[in-house]
C-alpha cells in the first residue's frame, strides 16, 4: 500500500481536486452574498467546452483557460438575470442552466465540430500541476478568498449582502450590486474549473462535468460557506477518487461500476450525518 | 436552503387565465430561442418546425412515438408535481425511475411462465412503485430528519442508482456481452397501441388513470389539502394541527412511486427486459413537464404531449437539425417558465 502515496499520486489528487475546489469557492462566494447557485454544474461544463473551443482555435492552453472563466463569466450573466432582475426561483433556474448547459454543450459541440460525444484534440496541460496556471488559480483563490471575505470592501459588501441587506440599504448601497460582483467572480472560478477538466485531459467530453458542481454545492453547505474549508472538503473528495483509480489499478477486485459511486455515496454520507445546515447559512440566501 | 422562495414561486395565483398565461410566454420564448438556433445551424426556422408538425401528424410511427414519449413524461411530471405541491423539488425522479425500470424488469421475468396478465401486471407496478417510492423516501428521510437538500441528495442518488442498475446488470442481468436482460413472462407485457409500429402501449391508460387519481386526491381529499397546505405554508400547516415532518415524507414516497411506475411505459409496454439507460432522461425532463404544467394533473398532461411533441418530434428531423436542439431547448422551456411566472403576477398586480 505504501507505494500508493507517491507524488504522482499528489499530483492526481490535486489534478481532481481542482475542478471541484474552484467551482466550490466560486458557489460559497456566490451564495454569501445571497445567491443560490445550483447552476455550477452548467458554469463546469460551459467552462469546459468553451476551454477546447478556445484552445482549439488559438492554440494555446492559456487561451483556454480565459475561455472558460468567459464562459462561467457568461452563465453567471443569464444566472443573475433571470433571479435577480426577473426574480425567478434560484433553485429552478439553476436546475435549468444545468439541462441547458448538458444539451447546449452536445449541439455546439455538433454544430463546430460534427461530433456527438468529443471534442477534437487541444493544446493542453497535461499532467504537470507546477505548470498549470488553474492549479495556482486554485490555491491563491484558497488563501486570498477568505481574506477578501472580511478585509475588502468587496467582501464586506457581499456579506452584508448575504446577511443583512437592509443594512446596505441603510447605506445606500443596492443589495444586487455586491451580488453581481460577487457571483461573477465566483462565475470566473468556476469556469476556470470547468477549463481545468477539458485541459488536464485534452480535450472536451459530452457530460464531462458529470455532476462535480452538485457535489461542490454540497461540500460548500458542509464547510458551512467557507470558501477556503470548501476547497480543502472538496480535496478530500478528490482523495476518495485518486485512492479509487489506485486500486482500479492495481487491481484489488472492487468492481469499477461501484468504485466510481464513491464521492456521491460519501456526499450523500455526508450529508445524512453532518445534516444539510452545517453552520449557518447566510441570512438572506435565496430571498430578494 | 431556498425553501422560502420556492413557496413563494409556487403560491397558486387563483387565476386560471394568468397561469395559461405564464405557460403560453415560456413556450412562445422557447419557440423563439429554438429559431434562432436553428438559424445559427443554418436552417430556415419555418422549414423546420413546420417538417416537425407534418411529420409527427402525417405519419402515424411519429403520432405513436409522441405518445410513447408523453406517457412516460406525464407520469415523471406528475412525481415532479406531486412533490413540488408539497414545497419540495424533486429533481431524484431520474434515479426514481431507474429504479423502477430495475425492479419492473427483475418481477417479470423471475415470475414464473403461465403468470396470468391480472396477478402478472399489477405485481411489476406494484414493484416498481415500491422501488421508486424507496429511492424518493430517502430523499425525504434525509430532508425532514437532517435538513438536507433535497435537490442535492436527489442528484447523489440518481448517479447512485444509475450505477448499481449498470452493475446489476452487468454480473447477474445482461445476458452475455450484451446490455439487456432476459425478457419479462408473455403475461406481464403490456399490449400494444400499433400505430404503424412505434413503441406506443397501453402504459398510456395506466398514466391517465395516474392523472386522475392525483387530481381527485389534490382537489377532494383531506390528504391532498394537507400537502399542498405544508407546500404554501409550513409554518401554518405546523399551526393547524398537520405533522409537515410526516406529509414531507410521504410526498417524497408518493413522488418516486409514480416516477417508479414511469417503468411500465419502458419495460411491460416496449423493451420487456431490463435494458441500460432505458427511458434514461425521462425523469429530469419530467421537471420541465411539472414546471410548464404549473404543477396541476391537468397542465401536467398538456406539458407531457407538448414536451413529447418536442421530443419525437426533434427525432423526426434529426436528419434537418441535430437533435441535441431539442435537447436544449427543453431547458429552455423550464428557464422560460420559472421567469414568467414571476413577470405574469408582478404584472397583475401592478
Amino acid at each position: 500500500m505504501s507505494d500508493v502515496f507517491t507524488l504522482a499520486f499528489l499530483a492526481q489528487l490535486i489534478r481532481i481536486a481542482v475542478p471541484y475546489a474552484l467551482a466550490a469557492m466560486g458557489g460559497a462566494i456566490t451564495e454569501r452574498s445571497g445567491v443560490i447557485d445550483l447552476a455550477l454544474e452548467a458554469k463546469l461544463l460551459f467552462g469546459a467546452f468553451a476551454a477546447a473551443a478556445f484552445a482549439h482555435s488559438t492554440g494555446s492552453a492559456y487561451a483556454g483557460v480565459a475561455g472558460g472563466m468567459m464562459a462561467g463569466v457568461a452563465v453567471t450573466g443569464v444566472q443573475l438575470f433571470c433571479s435577480l432582475r426577473l426574480r425567478a426561483d434560484q433553485v429552478i433556474v439553476g436546475v435549468a442552466l444545468n439541462v441547458i448547459a448538458l444539451g447546449g454543450t452536445r449541439f455546439l459541440l455538433q454544430l463546430i465540430y460534427h461530433e456527438g460525444a468529443n471534442s477534437p484534440q487541444v493544446p493542453a496541460f497535461g499532467h504537470d500541476v507546477v505548470t498549470n496556471p488553474i492549479v495556482w488559480l486554485a490555491f491563491i483563490a484558497a488563501v486570498a478568498l477568505p481574506f477578501a471575505l472580511v478585509r475588502t470592501r468587496w467582501g464586506l459588501r457581499l456579506r452584508a449582502a448575504g446577511d443583512r441587506p437592509d443594512s446596505l440599504v441603510t447605506v445606500g448601497v443596492a443589495p444586487s450590486n455586491p451580488r453581481i460582483y460577487a457571483a461573477l467572480v465566483g462565475g470566473a472560478l468556476t469556469g476556470a474549473g470547468g477549463a481545468q477538466l477539458t485541459l488536464s485531459v485534452g480535450g472536451f467530453v459530452a457530460d464531462m462535468s458529470g455532476g462535480r458542481g452538485y457535489i461542490a454545492l454540497a461540500m460548500v453547505i458542509l464547510a458551512g460557506w467557507r470558501p477556503a474549508l470548501a476547497a480543502v472538503a472538496c480535496a478530500g473528495i478528490a482523495f476518495a477518487e485518486a485512492f479509487n483509480i489506485q486500486l482500479q489499478v492495481s487491481d484489488v477486485g472492487i468492481p469499477n461500476e461501484l468504485a466510481q459511486l464513491v464521492p456521491y455515496v460519501l456526499t450523500l454520507l455526508v450529508l445524512a450525518i453532518a445534516g444539510g445546515k452545517h453552520g449557518k447559512p447566510p441570512r438572506s440566501l435565496g430571498k430578494l | 436552503m431556498g425553501e422560502r422562495s420556492l413557496v413563494d414561486w409556487l403560491r397558486p395565483s387563483a387565476n386560471l387565465k394568468r397561469e395559461l398565461e405564464a405557460a403560453l410566454i415560456a413556450v412562445l420564448f422557447a419557440v423563439a430561442i429554438g429559431s434562432v438556433l436553428m438559424l445559427i445551424a443554418g436552417k430556415a426556422p419555418g422549414y423546420v418546425w413546420s417538417q416537425m408538425l407534418i411529420r409527427t401528424f402525417s405519419d402515424s410511427y411519429w403520432t405513436g412515438q409522441l405518445l410513447y414519449k408523453a406517457t412516460g413524461l406525464a407520469l415523471t411530471g406528475l412525481a415532479v408535481a406531486l412533490a413540488l405541491d408539497a414545497g419540495l423539488f424533486n429533481i431524484g425522479a431520474e434515479g426514481q425511475l431507474t429504479a423502477g425500470v430495475l425492479a419492473c424488469a427483475v418481477i417479470g421475468t423471475s415470475l414464473p411462465e403461465s403468470t396470468p396478465a391480472i396477478l402478472a401486471i399489477p405485481l411489476c407496478l406494484a414493484g416498481a412503485a415500491a422501488a421508486g417510492g424507496l429511492v424518493g423516501g430517502v430523499i425525504g428521510v434525509l430532508r425532514v430528519t437532517r435538513d438536507a437538500h433535497e435537490v442535492i441528495t436527489s442528484i447523489m442518488l440518481n448517479a447512485i442508482v444509475a450505477g448499481l442498475a449498470l452493475y446489476a446488470g452487468n454480473t447477474v442481468l445482461f445476458k452475455g456481452g450484451t446490455t439487456t436482460g432476459a425478457p419479462i413472462v408473455e403475461g406481464a407485457r403490456l399490449p400494444q397501441l400499433g400505430f404503424g409500429g412505434s413503441s406506443a402501449s397501453v402504459a398510456i391508460v395506466i398514466a391517465i388513470l395516474a392523472i386522475a387519481l392525483v387530481w381527485w386526491l389534490r382537489s377532494s381529499t383531506t390528504i391532498g389539502q394537507a400537502w399542498r397546505a405544508v407546500g404554501r405554508d409550513p409554518d401554518a400547516a405546523r399551526s393547524v394541527g398537520i405533522d409537515v415532518a410526516k406529509v414531507r415524507i410521504f410526498a417524497m414516497v408518493g413522488s418516486g412511486a409514480l416516477a417508479g411506475i414511469a417503468a411500465a411505459n419502458f419495460v411491460l409496454g416496449h423493451k420487456h427486459a431490463f435494458e441500460e439507460g432505458l427511458g434514461r432522461g425521462t425523469g429530469l425532463l419530467g421537471i420541465s413537464v411539472a414546471l410548464l404544467g404549473r404543477t396541476h394533473p391537468a397542465g401536467v398532461a398538456i406539458a407531457a404531449l407538448l414536451l413529447g411533441f418536442l421530443s419525437s418530434g426533434g427525432l423526426a428531423v434529426a436528419d434537418i437539425v441535430p437533435k441535441e436542439l431539442i435537447e436544449m431547448l427543453q431547458g429552455v422551456v423550464v428557464l422560460a417558465v420559472a421567469c414568467a411566472g414571476p413577470y405574469v403576477r408582478r404584472k397583475a398586480v401592478a
